[in-house]
């Protein structure tokens, strides 16, 4: 009946893999375990034997540049994430949205692995790192690996990453050049359950007038983190006045799909504050971009 | 690495201790360790109630693997207050909540007290947003938001500066005696800063058991088959009990016996929380392992969701006596006629929730067998002298075989008035002769315990067309759920309290209380009046904009005043503060914003729109409607000069000890430092009578008052003789008798009056003023307090999102004993009234709990929390003590209709159900605007 017989802490990447592969089953990674314990405790997650913590690797905890990137280690806690300025000067975005992930004690374990390795069409952390361009690093027992950040998402609550044999390290974030920003913003409701009725992070880079490049990214838009590439093709090279804004936001609609969660939103609400918060996200990027 | 010990520092203190599975940091802390002052409220992440430091960082300690701490250095809220030359001394943190009044029931203030310190380490000079942020998720229920806020930034400025303590400015009552109407603090406060408060879940008895209730978890059924043979057969289950193991009576209840203690084959499930068995093991793991192999079955029938359905024809019939709890009648005058003389006539009917009481604590109790035979259980309740005769009576046993030990409380708003697991724990512990405790965790208390009665309600009012309203005519539906509770009494007080507290000559109001397959409902701060008072209040504001008049103005037309009569036909002569209550909130208001009710629009954000809005309510102090309604209190002189004073009235967190130490230290020329306080024994104190309807500062204030008025006659009297002098000629100052120029302190007094064979000792039983019963047309209540609140909102007009920016709460409440107490029962009320209006929804799916979780029933945090300017009126009520009258429930009544009503005045959006969905508001936007 306990949640976990046996606490291992790994002191690097490989015996954390080791252990994934050879602990006695089952076997679980924990890195903040804000999301993992809660599920265990009411039984929406089968307890573990072996619980492998993630948060004492070494390498999982940096904070680096790494050559045009910015490295994340899947275990670094949100608020140091909030604390770094080089994630400041680098991913807006991914602040912004860090600063909206629960509350200071849970930001202090909380992680941005465990936000997408629980693979929800709508973290916060998710969402803005969908929208800068990141992509993960996975590890196994063959080493490392980048894989294209979306493609670590299967369905709402599945991750493409082999839970039994594989890890997720860290995360890249291509550095921040002249001319381009982001930014994140979310709606809530004040009632019920604590996942956003809508979330939404642009990165965008501007020369001028024009919208030389953008990506959006929108939960839940989907069954998994959605980016608004329609909107994005649309918006490309293209000079920004308000009927740009409109026109994508009509292929955010075209694209996406809002659904009613019960006792969340329902579509059409989506649908319509859809609008606004793009609108904001984008403003909000586009004025950061003009420094 | 496979570790098999880890090596913490706790507090300065090295610790190695071998690695336990599955063990959080929370329990190592109070398990272990002893370390009880970091409280669980929810186990779920999110109450911050469990923040300790791990390596100078605040985390959630209840979803912290102990094994993580391996290492570490861990800073609990036992680790702050320091011993400087063997006396304690308190970290300025703890001094300012102490001084500041943040402390109210206590239970959540370990994790506020922790967040700060964590907080003021990283950044000595915060601002007040800074202070927000880091509070965002550590809630109080009790809501002292902003007197904890205030504390935070009067220690970040002691701690920064060196100087005293900044103190706040607390007003005086106008009535202020020497001691009562000043300041004072709660005598509890130093203990529940510290850690030391002990709750029942912190007591551990040797060779305790744990019980687990099984929980039908089906709303409406026949139980067909309970076979316990695996649990019973489970290493480390002492006993398994059923409905077959009942020694006396089988159903427990307030008023009403209805309630099942356990269920029985072949017998009836009502709702979703009725207990099938019992378990005690162990451990808890091994209980709740137990719980899971009681095999049941059920054959299901049709659930009744809600009490329109539950009276009409051809429904299941929940109870034997059919589905209608009470058909509750005020008549006064004729409605018909009055409609007939109306020049308008509005009709609308409204909808409120279900909600929770959410108190922090969730319940706990602990029954432990004595030698005698006799059972001691310890137990945070409102009544201990009914859960006294509610657990005999199922036992078959007499009263006096049982012992209630009250425990602090984690608070209770009225959630506390049922039986929660006295009864099962009592089963348990003499079954298996050891002691037994029964912890709640927060699902299960979401589940089991009464809650706030969803109540539909249709208005109808006439008025003339200079405003004076001539008829109001109601119709309530009210959801008691499965069993009655306090229904009845619940939905008597949404009733008679329906037309407002106006005056209004034909009235015409009818309830039906009805019985449904939800959880139960009963007791909680408002009793009803919060439903009704959302009704009434909006149509009123419906009606001023009909009439084009000033929703100030048509309600102060109307307003109860001396000489005016009630809807149950009571005649009010005196106290009644409500006319003064707006004339000083429209003052106030009108400073700040001269046309107060019109929208106003953000220039630099054209979709945010404010306004105010305003709402008035009374509420009566008191049981009422004839119900005998006294309390015994006993006070008791020692020879060292001492005084105790006792009663088993319930603190849970109102502040009603300090009101009762003040009243003897007034009554007594004593310090309040002389004065203990012992409640909620039912060997050691008299019955005080229940904690509900705001009642404890009138009569258990009162019983002290008098018991300490006649012990000082008798001390009087026995000095007169002894010394010679007349009675009138001995005066009390200052700790001592004055008898012709001689000073004669207490502990001589106790000490030659105990030499001559008297004691020093008095119970005093106080009988408050008789009441009417309903119907009767008499005096229905001894006394009512009054409130007008009004409340600046922000609209979002494009997502529908609403934020209160500014409370003002204007309450008469006789007088005010305690001005630091009062405080936190009036923001406290304004935060619990926000919740009701703005994030709290109970949710049920067929008479499932949806909001099964904390995660999932919001509570208002401090990042809600607006500017809250509250004025004291003082109109007192003759038998009051010095003239004060409950202020528990009124404060936080107006506060949802204000904000409605706001609303309404910013954007023209009627909110008609509460709590109010931006979604509705948006989309009657877009409507209107299309
Ligand atoms: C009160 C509260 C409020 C919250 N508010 C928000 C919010 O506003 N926004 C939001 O997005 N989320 C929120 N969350 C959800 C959650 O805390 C966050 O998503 C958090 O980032 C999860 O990280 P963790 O390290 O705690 O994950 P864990 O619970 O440790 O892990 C989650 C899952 O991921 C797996 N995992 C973890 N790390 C790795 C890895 N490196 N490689 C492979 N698998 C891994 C685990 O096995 C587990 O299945 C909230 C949670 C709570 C308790
Ligand atoms: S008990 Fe840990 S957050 Fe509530
Ligand atoms: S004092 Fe905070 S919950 Fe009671």
């Amino acid at each position: 009946m306990h949640l976990w017989q046996e606490f291992r802490q790994p002191n690097s990447i490989s015996e954390a893999i080791e252990d994934l592969l050879n602990a006695p089953a089952p076997v679980v990674p924990i890195a903040g375990g804000t999301d993992l314990l809660l599920e265990m405790r009411q039984g929406r997650h089968e307890a573990a034997n072996t619980l492998i913590d993630l948060t004492s690797v070494p390498e999982m905890n940096v904070i680096e540049k790494r050559g045009n990137f910015l490295y994340i280690g899947a275990c670094v806690p949100v608020s140091q994430i909030l604390a770094s300025n080089l994630v400041r000067n680098n991913a807006e975005a991914l602040i912004e949205a860090c600063d909206l992930i629960a509350g200071p004690q849970v930001r202090n374990t909380a992680t941005l692995g465990g936000n997408v390795a629980h693979a929800l069409p709508a973290a916060d952390g998710t969402i803005a790192l969908a929208a800068l361009g990141a992509s993960a690093e996975i590890a196994n027992q063959n080493g490392l690996r980048k894989l294209p950040f979306l493609e670590l998402f299967l369905g709402p609550g599945k991750s493409a990453i082999d839970k039994t044999s594989e890890l997720i390290a860290g995360f890249y974030i291509p550095l921040s050049d002249h001319g381009q920003a982001s930014a994140f913003k979310r709606i809530m409701r004040p009632q019920g359950v604590a996942l956003p009725i809508l979330n939404c992070a642009v990165w965008l880079e501007r020369e001028e007038g024009t919208v030389k490049g953008v990506r959006i990214a929108i939960g839940p838009g989907g069954p998994t983190p959605f980016r608004a590439t329609a909107a994005e093709a649309l918006m490309q090279n293209q000079i920004l006045d308000d009927e740009l804004i409109q026109e994508a936001v009509k292929k955010v609609l075209e694209q996406g799909s809002f659904r009613t969660s019960p006792r969340r939103a329902t579509s059409e609400y989506r649908k319509h504050v859809v609008s606004g918060l793009f609108t904001d996200t984008f403003t909000q990027a586009w004025e950061r971009s003009k420094k | 690495m496979r570790k098999s010990e880890i090596t913490l520092n706790v507090n300065d203190k090295t610790y190695t201790l071998p690695v336990k599975p599955g063990e959080m940091l929370a329990s190592l802390l109070r398990e272990r360790l002893n370390l009880t002052g970091t409280k669980i409220g929810c186990d779920e992440a999110e109450c911050g109630a469990c923040t300790v430091l791990v390596d100078d960082q605040p985390v959630l300690s209840c979803v912290y693997p102990a094994a993580r701490a391996d290492g570490k250095k861990i800073i609990t809220v036992e680790g702050l207050a320091k011993m400087v030359h063997d006396v304690m001394k308190l970290h300025p943190i703890q001094e300012a909540f102490v001084e500041h009044g943040a402390v109210q029931c206590g239970f959540c203030i370990p994790g506020q007290i922790m967040t700060a310190f964590a907080l003021l380490k990283r950044n000595p000079d915060p601002t007040q947003e800074e202070v927000r942020y880091a509070l965002k998720d550590t809630l109080c229920r009790c809501a002292g938001y902003p007197m904890i806020e205030n504390a935070i930034l009067a220690a970040a400025h002691t701690l920064r500066t060196g100087d005293p303590l900044p103190l706040p400015e607390i007003f005086e009552s106008i009535h202020k005696q020497e001691i009562v109407g000043h300041k004072h603090l709660r005598p509890d406060a130093v203990d529940k800063v510290t850690g030391d408060a002990i709750f029942t879940d912190d007591l551990k008895f040797d060779n305790m058991l744990y019980a687990k209730v099984r929980r039908a978890m089906v709303s409406h059924a026949i139980l067909t088959k309970l076979d316990i043979s695996k649990a019973t057969q489970l290493e480390g289950v002492s006993a398994v009990l059923t409905a077959d193991d009942i020694p006396g009576e089988q159903n427990h209840g307030l008023v009403i016996l209805d309630w099942p203690t356990l269920i029985g084959v072949s017998q009836r499930v009502r709702y979703v929380g009725d207990a099938i068995a019992i378990v005690a093991a162990e451990t808890p793991e091994i209980a709740a392992q137990a719980v899971q192999l009681i095999d049941a079955e059920f054959d299901l029938l049709p659930v009744i969701t809600n009490p329109v359905q539950a009276l009409e024809e051809g429904q299941p019939q929940i109870h034997e006596s059919g589905n209608l709890l009470k058909h509750i009648k005020v008549r006064k005058g004729d409605v018909t006629q009055g409609f007939e003389e109306s020049d308008i006539i509005l009709e609308h009917t409204f909808h409120t929730q279900t909600t929770d009481h959410a108190f922090m604590e969730p319940e706990c109790s602990i029954a432990v067998p004595l030698p005698d035979g006799r059972i001691e259980v310890y137990v945070g309740s409102q009544i201990p002298y009914q859960d006294r005769s509610q657990i005999a009576r199922v036992m078959g046993w007499d009263e006096k075989r049982i012992r209630i030990v009250g425990q602090k409380m984690g608070g209770g708003f009225g959630g506390k008035e049922d039986i929660a697991g006295q009864i099962h724990a009592t089963l348990l512990a003499d079954a298996t002769q050891r002691p037994v405790k029964l912890l709640y965790d927060r699902h299960e208390s979401l589940i089991a315990h009464p809650k706030r009665h969803a109540t539909q309600i249709r208005v109808k009012m006439g008025v003339k067309k200079d405003g004076r309203l001539v008829a109001v005519e109601t119709e309530l539906y009210g959801d008691t759920g499965a069993y009655a509770s306090l229904g009845e009494k619940v939905m008597t007080r949404a009733t008679t309290h329906s037309a407002g507290p106006y005056d209004v000559p034909q009235v015409r109001n009818d309830c039906y209380a009805m019985y449904t397959n939800n959880p139960p409902a009963g007791a909680f701060r408002g009793f009803g009046v919060t439903q009704s008072a959302f009704a009434v209040e909006s149509m009123m504001d419906m009606l001023a904009e009909n009439l084009d008049m000033d929703p100030i103005k048509l309600r102060e037309l109307n307003a109860l005043h001396v000489g005016s009569v009630t809807n149950t036909g009571q005649e009010l002569d005196e106290s009644v503060g409500l006319l003064e209550c707006f004339e000083r909130l429209e003052a106030e208001i009108k400073k700040i914003n001269p046309t107060p009710f019109e929208p106003v629009v953000n220039s630099d954000s054209p979709h945010l729109v404010r306004s105010w809005g305003i709402a008035a309510a009374y509420k009566n102090t008191g049981l009422g409607g004839g119900a005998p309604d006294f309390s015994n209190a006993d006070i008791e002189l020692f020879e060292d000069g001492s005084f105790e004073i006792r009663s088993s009235a319930a603190e849970l967190g109102q502040g009603l000890v300090a009101v009762m130490q003040m009243i003897v230290s007034e009554e007594m020329s004593v310090s309040p430092d002389a004065v203990r306080v012992l409640v909620m024994d039912t060997d050691l104190s008299p019955d005080g009578g229940p904690t509900t309807a705001s009642r404890q500062t009138y009569i258990t204030g009162n019983a002290s008052r008098y018991a300490a008025k006649t012990l000082r006659t008798a001390i009087s009297s026995f000095l007169a003789e002894k010394y010679d002098v007349e009675p009138s000629k001995i005066k009390f100052k200052d700790g001592s008798a004055h008898v012709n120029g001689h000073q004669l302190s207490y502990a001589s007094i106790a000490s030659e009056m105990k030499a001559s064979g008297q004691e020093p000792r008095v119970v005093y039983k106080y009988n408050a003023p008789q009441t009417q019963a309903l119907g009767t047309g008499g005096d229905m209540h001894f006394a009512y307090s009054y409130s007008v609140q009004a409340a600046e909102v922000e609209v979002n007009t494009f997502t529908g999102e609403v934020r209160v920016l500014n409370v003002i709460s204007a309450n008469d409440v006789g007088m005010a004993i305690n001005p630091l107490g009062l405080k936190g029962q009036i923001e406290g009320g304004v935060m619990m009234g926000l919740g009701h209006c703005l994030t709290e929804e109970f949710i049920m799916d067929e008479g499932n709990v949806v909001t099964d979780q904390l995660a999932r029933y919001r509570i208002p945090g401090i990042m809600l929390t607006p500017n809250i300017t509250s004025i004291i009126i003082e109109q007192p009520t003759a038998d009051g003590p010095y003239g004060a009258k409950g202020v528990g429930e009124i404060s936080s009544i107006p506060t949802t209709p204000a904000i409605t009503n706001a609303i309404y005045n910013a954007v023209g959006v009627r909110i008609d159900r509460t709590p109010v969905d931006q979604e509705v508001i948006s989309k009657v936007l877009r409507e209107n605007i299309v």
